[in-house]
């Protein structure tokens, strides 16, 4: 009981990796996928046809950083 | 936990975004219309009938530019929430505001500067449209391969931090990116699609332009993210501490 005290210090406590794991696989891919749509959908490679996404994110996708076009 | 973490670095994100489009609108789209009208320019000297507008320039300059960037933005606060939930408490004994902005600094390093001194930024005009798979490819290979020297320089931080002291680590951390970013810069091809008589002022601007829209939208993530997890995260870490000396 040495370490007792009226107002303990508490550091960070780590997320375990159990409980971040399906978050990070599900709400990661998600996330990539609409980093994908902005950045490089209907440019380097297409999952709907046309052209209209690419169009209409033009810009955005220049400013950026991403290869367009 | 990091449900709600997932939540709270989206909004912020969200946030990121729209100031993000302020900045581009303001910096970004004046260098865009130039690098059009030299575009639309070069198509007429040679000759060739002008590109049928699909997207107005307007649409693509406001609810286009913003739509963008706003989802960019989010995408950008979810995926560093989930950064953070693995990296807090891991980092040594910053706090989550330290551990956000310390995040977003290595992130931002890592992710947009470091790729970009290889393969910056380029306006409409630069590029060729035969080329944009292979340009499209080195673009993410370069980014994987700096993320993953970025991570293995934090780890290499951590294993020296108890033999050198945190500030010497860190240095020669650092270091050891640098040798893998210039071995990696030497090995990848280069890429230079400029066309001749583009202004070297415009282009210039241009990734000036773009690198901000980055910068805002990774300080906006790393300081907003650390200031709405604080009581999220703190509560937990009471909660730990109480478990501790219970």
């Amino acid at each position: 009981m040495s370490d007792t005290t009226f107002a303990p210090t508490y550091g960070p406590v780590a997320i375990p990796v159990r409980e971040l794991l399906p978050w990070a696989i599900f709400a990661g891919l998600m996330l990539m996928l609409m980093i994908y749509f902005v950045g490089a959908e209907e440019g380097a490679t297409s999952l709907i046809r046309g052209t209209a996404v690419h169009e209409f994110v033009h810009d955005g996708r220049h400013l950026l950083g991403f290869p367009c076009h | 936990m990091v449900g709600k973490l997932l939540l709270r670095g989206m909004l912020v994100g969200l946030v990121a975004g729209i100031l993000a489009f302020a900045f581009a609108r303001v910096y970004g789209e004046p260098q865009v219309d130039k690098a059009i009208a030299f575009e639309e320019q070069q198509a007429q000297a040679a000759g060739g009938a002008p590109e049928p507008e699909m997207v107005s320039r307007a649409t693509q300059a406001g609810i286009g530019l913003a739509t963008g960037v706003l989802v960019y933005g989010a995408a950008l606060g979810g995926l560093f929430s989930l950064v953070f939930a693995y990296a807090y408490g891991r980092l040594g004994s910053l706090g989550p505001r330290g551990t956000s902005a310390l995040l977003a600094l290595l992130g931002f390093l890592a992710v947009i500067v470091v790729p970009s001194l290889k393969y910056p930024a380029n306006p409409p005009a630069v590029g060729n449209p035969e080329t944009i798979t292979y340009r499209t490819e080195l673009f993410f290979i370069m980014i994987v391969i700096s993320i993953a020297a970025m991570v293995a320089a934090v780890g290499l931080a951590q294993r020296l931090w108890s033999k050198l002291g945190a500030w010497n680590a860190s240095i020669a951390a650092g270091l050891a990116f640098l040798v893998v970013f210039a071995l990696v810069k030497a090995a990848l091809p280069d890429i230079n699609e400029v066309p001749e008589n583009f202004s070297a002022t415009v282009l210039w601007q241009f990734r000036v332009a773009s690198l901000g829209i980055q910068l805002v939208l990774w300080t906006v993530v790393g300081l907003g993210f650390g200031a709405v997890a604080e009581r999220l995260v703190a509560v937990r870490d009471q909660r730990g501490a109480a478990r501790r000396y219970a």
